[in-house]
């Protein structure tokens, strides 16, 4: 008997939140999945690939500048430091993408040799290899260029990065309307 | 592909079209080949045809730097559009590399 009502209330519920996330742009809209061999020339493909997959949002020539710098560091960090430079087939990245209405979210994830002290790592300028032309600017970019960045590692097992954007300028001026 | 050019003591480096660490290792190891053998204290990178660049265009720019710093020579960036140069200011490459604007 009073199981009824609170059931409906229930479903009730869940279409409320259904509704909100919607109008918050929070469904999935898009999604993709790569994965490809850690080598250095595939810095270039998954940038591209995010590229393309962003297009249909109408990013402007900044922001689509900008998520192809933060692939590349992401990508070119597996690369170089997951995998240790050694462009081995046997190695892979796998990309991940999704779009949440105009919001891009990316995870690239390694099973490299995963890194030590993130916080130090993630610190600008900071180099594990200081003997090479490395800048130390790679976090900090996937930071500045991008509207999130998480970084996940364990020694032996791997890193994930997990960064997200906002993509098209007019979106921003509409939500502040 | 990159093009290297010596003018008295100026290495000039038209770098290409995309900057990556793929890349950057050749246009590096280039690079030092020239400061070397032609005896080189100044370099210039052009980024005239540059459309993309990530930190390896700045640790192509610092290495060099560091290599011709001790003997008094300069780096110099030309023909950076607003993308390149924002880079360049980001990593606060402006106190070592002279950005000239066209």
């Amino acid at each position: 008997m009073t199981g009824r009502p609170a059931d409906e209330e229930k479903g009730m519920g869940i279409k409320m939140i259904e509704i909100i996330e919607k109008k918050k742009g929070n469904t999935v809209t898009n999604k993709m999945r790569l994965e490809f061999a850690a080598l250095s020339n595939n810095e270039s493909f998954a940038r591209m690939a995010v590229a393309a997959f962003i297009t249909p949002l109408n990013p402007t020539l900044e922001e689509m500048s900008d998520v192809k710098t933060a692939i590349s560091e992401a990508v070119t960090n597996a690369v170089l430091h997951g995998y240790e430079n050694r462009n081995s087939l046997e190695d892979r990245i796998c990309m991940e993408c999704m779009l949440r209405g105009d919001v891009l979210e990316v995870e690239i994830a390694d099973r490299g040799i995963g890194i030590e002290d993130v916080r130090l790592a993630m610190e600008p300028l900071y180099t594990s290899k200081p003997d090479q032309d490395r800048s130390g600017m790679g976090f900090a970019f996937m930071e500045a260029f991008m509207d999130n960045l998480e970084v996940e590692s364990e020694m032996g097992c791997g890193t994930l990065v997990r960064m997200c954007k906002k993509i098209g300028i007019s979106s921003w001026i509409d939500s502040e309307e | 592909m990159e093009e290297f050019k010596v003018i008295d003591n100026y290495l000039m480096i038209r770098l290409p079209d995309e900057i990556d660490h793929h890349k950057s290792v050749d246009i590096s190891t280039k690079a030092d080949r020239y400061i070397m053998n032609k005896k080189v204290g100044n370099v210039v990178f052009d980024f005239e045809r540059t459309t993309f660049m990530d930190s390896s265009g700045i640790g192509i720019i610092l290495g060099r730097y560091k290599k011709i710093a001790c003997f008094g020579g300069k780096v110099y960036a030309i023909n950076a559009d607003n993308r390149i140069r924002r880079i360049l200011l980001l990593s606060g490459l402006q106190n070592i590399v002279e950005i000239i604007s066209n």
